[in-house]
């Protein structure tokens, strides 16, 4: 369990960190290093340069950003975990954060390492993606921004070019009566999800779905959302047994993974009544923000 | 290469290739062996250290990366030589330890938690270590421990506070 020996650089900038990566092409990126270290251990990942971002500061910020919120790629998780604003603008992050890993790994690991890497299982990941957030990534000297769903291509592979570098993700929020849901099954606390499941709704004021995005992820190469579901419940009530036919029929047709740790069919069918249990629990949450706000 | 480590309050200065985890750095090139090589990939939490006051896995970390952060071991929190912290004594006392792999960590991750939070809830508790495997006590009598070592720790005597 030691890595393969690799040189190591801490750039002062963006810029610089930039040049690096156009310099050397099995340089890689480290923030805070909590997926990629294991994988240099295991050997499963040998790049010949380390590029540290981690101290970078201009990379490390949490703040308002026209109707929603922007969160600089070095932010750590456990910071993202206990930010007020995020708390109230992003109610779906602050759910599933506590779900990352654990305090320990959260204490380091960063909101854009956690995008970056792309794990299928990654609870960041599939909250970009149900969210509909958009990722900004630097190659050279020109930005780009990217939507969560282009972003996302594979199991750990993303729509990232060579030689770039994550700066930052924006999560738009949601406005009106808003309630968020959050599930996942795995085989002990803080291990990885087999199946996950998130859902923000906005109901109307008789307490109809005017807005609703459902997302599984784990189950599959990479999050997705459940569009076919989504307009299927948008503008109604929401009923349990109604969801979870619509979730249900959703996931039919999509290619979940199968492994050692759950079958194909398991991930289908925990995927679904996971996200059946999100969309009721977001219901329930948006119904209690009212009750509050009366 | 060359880097400096500010380790239980003492600065050391020692070359390593960048490949050296922290944990590998504390265990073979300071001779701090009680932070414990276990899985060595982020699975068991034995090689728990306090970067900065907050509990991490040494082992997923490049010494490099620690430059400049204050590290605590278990051979730091000790009041004085031949003293148990009040987390160590209060271990002792519920027989929180079998084996005594996965303590130390144990022990580091009930201090950040503590620091933050004097008065943790169970669940809180079970929440800080969840990181932390143990094959021995099936956990009952650590979280005992941290709730008596808690306790102890709220009502200990502290600096008279002036500024009120």
């Amino acid at each position: 369990m030691k890595a393969a020996p690799f040189e190591y650089s801490r750039p002062a900038d963006l810029d610089e960190a930039c040049a690096l990566l156009a310099s050397d092409d099995g340089a890689r990126v480290i923030a805070g290093g909590q997926t990629l270290v294991p994988m240099m251990a295991m050997r499963l990942a040998r790049p010949t340069r380390l590029i540290d971002i981690n101290r970078i500061a201009d990379l490390s910020y949490i703040r308002e950003d026209g109707d929603g919120v922007a969160i600089g790629a070095v932010t750590p998780q456990c910071v993202a975990e206990r930010n007020a604003l995020i708390a109230r603008k992003l109610p779906l992050l602050a759910l599933a954060i506590p779900f990352i890993g654990h305090g320990a790994t959260r204490a380091r690991g960063t909101i854009g390492g956690s995008l970056a890497h792309a794990d299928p299982a990654a609870e960041l990941a599939l909250v970009a993606v149900t969210l509909d957030a958009t990722l900004s990534y630097r190659v050279g000297g020109s930005s780009t921004d990217v939507a969560a769903r282009d972003f996302f291509v594979g199991p750990m592979v993303t729509s990232l070019p060579d030689g770039a570098c994550l700066a930052a993700v924006r999560f738009p929020a949601w406005s009106g009566t808003i309630g968020v849901g959050f599930h996942e099954v795995n085989a002990r606390r803080s291990d990885f999800a087999f199946a996950s499941a998130a859902a923000q709704v906005e109901l109307d004021a008789v307490g109809n779905a005017k807005r609703i995005a459902i997302g599984v992820g784990a189950a599959s190469d990479f999050p997705i959302r459940l569009d076919d579901a989504e307009r299927q419940l948008t503008g109604t009530v929401l009923e349990p047994a109604k969801v979870t036919d619509a979730v249900r029929a959703a996931l039919a047709d999509i290619e979940t993974l199968d492994d050692l740790h759950a079958s194909s069919n398991y991930r289908r069918r925990a995927a679904a009544q996971l996200a059946a249990r999100a969309v009721t629990d977001a219901v329930a949450d948006a119904q209690g923000r009212k009750v509050h706000a009366h | 290469m060359h880097i400096k480590l500010s380790v239980n309050g003492e600065t050391h200065e020692l070359d390593v290739e960048p490949r050296t985890t922290l944990l590998d750095a504390l265990r073979d090139h300071l001779r701090l062996t009680g932070a414990h090589a276990g899985c060595e990939h982020g699975v068991c939490g034995a090689c728990t250290v306090l970067f900065d006051g907050v509990a991490v896995r040494s082992c997923l970390m490049f010494a490099p990366q620690a430059e400049g952060s204050a590290i605590t071991t278990i051979e730091g929190v000790t009041p004085g030589p031949g003293e148990l912290s009040p987390i160590q004594d209060a271990l002792c006392e519920t027989h929180g330890m079998q084996c005594g792999y996965c303590t130390p960590a144990m022990v580091l991750a009930a201090h950040s938690l503590l620091a933050g939070n004097p008065d943790p809830t169970r669940e809180e508790i079970v929440e800080a270590i969840s990181g932390n495997i143990c094959r021995c006590t099936g956990y009952a009598q650590i979280i005992e421990a941290i709730a008596l070592a808690a306790e102890r720790m709220r009502g200990a005597n502290r600096p008279l506070d002036r500024t009120s």
